[in-house]
């Protein structure tokens, strides 16, 4: 039997779905037994799907001038080197 | 149009930019810039950095572009260089104490959750996006340096473990067990907002 401490240190490889077959197996029927570890479970990958669906936010009109300023003058030296 | 996703694929792009076609490298840029800047306000925490890391990272890219070899993606490419200036910078500001990212004894004691509630079915319609943002970076804002920086390029970047132990300098036993730490501890901090409210806690039962 597995206790909740050893099917949370797995939880992470779980969720990645990167542990082997066998110890999927006892992870699952932990799951259908501990309905604690079942929420934290839930919720963990929930808190995973929530980051992994947020698009990056534009970047300052003021930030990509400035790089792209910076950028130019790099542009330009090479050029003359070549 | 001309211009179609085949024209523009990656390889031809770092194909010509590296012959010295200087837009090509620009669209490169412009693909990348976002994630690039999010990542570098996410490692470092601080507006100021992150622009410096940003713009660094692309002009060490432009004036390194010799040096990438095309075996990895260039995303992996700048985000290593990305990862490396944001990190140089949080070590420059010490205000954070656990600034080290050296492993550390692992016990496992730190796993015992404290929350433990259902959340709503669909918690983020619940707030607005601005206010589903600010809960979600004020969560990994909170999360020390060396769980943050891997939570970040794992489950935000969505970069592979051996990706993320690389660009972090740390082992890969390292990588799974500071992310297993930082998601438990961002799923803690969001069952604050998300759990779901009413009488209908054990509804899983």
């Amino acid at each position: 039997m597995l206790s909740c401490k050893d099917f949370l240190k797995e939880l992470s490889d779980y969720l990645d779905e990167s542990t082997s077959p066998g110890a999927k197996a006892e992870l699952d029927q932990h799951l259908k037994e501990c309905p604690n570890c079942w929420v934290v479970a839930d919720t963990t990958k929930k808190t995973i799907q929530v980051y992994r669906g947020t698009e990056p936010r534009a970047v300052p009109d003021r930030l990509k001038f400035r790089l792209l300023a910076a950028l130019e003058s790099r542009m330009k030296a090479r050029q003359k080197n070549c | 149009m001309a211009d179609t996703a085949e024209t523009f694929d990656e390889g031809s792009l770092i194909a010509r930019a590296k012959a010295g076609d200087d837009t090509a490298f620009t669209e490169l840029l412009t693909r990348y810039e976002r994630k690039i800047y999010r990542l570098a306000k996410n490692i470092t925490q601080n507006d100021e950095d992150a622009e410096d890391v940003m713009q660094e990272a692309f002009l060490k890219a432009y004036s390194h572009l010799d040096n990438f070899q095309g075996n990895s993606k260039f995303y992996t490419w700048i985000v290593r260089i990305a990862v490396n200036e944001s990190l140089m910078k949080l070590r420059k500001r010490k205000s954070d104490k656990l600034v080290s990212l050296d492993e550390q004894v692992d016990t496992g004691e730190d796993l015992v959750p404290r929350e433990i509630a259902v959340w709503e079915d669909n918690p983020e319609a619940q707030y607005s996006q601005e206010e589903l943002r600010g809960i979600l970076d004020k969560s990994v804002e909170s999360l020390a340096p060396i769980f943050r920086s891997v939570f970040v390029l794992r489950d935000i970047e969505d970069l592979s473990t051996e990706e993320t132990a690389e660009a972090l300098g740390i082992s890969i036993p390292a990588v799974k067990s500071r992310l297993l730490r930082a998601r438990l501890q961002l799923r803690e901090k969001l069952t604050r907002f998300f759990r779901r409210k009413g009488g209908n806690v054990l509804a899983f039962l």
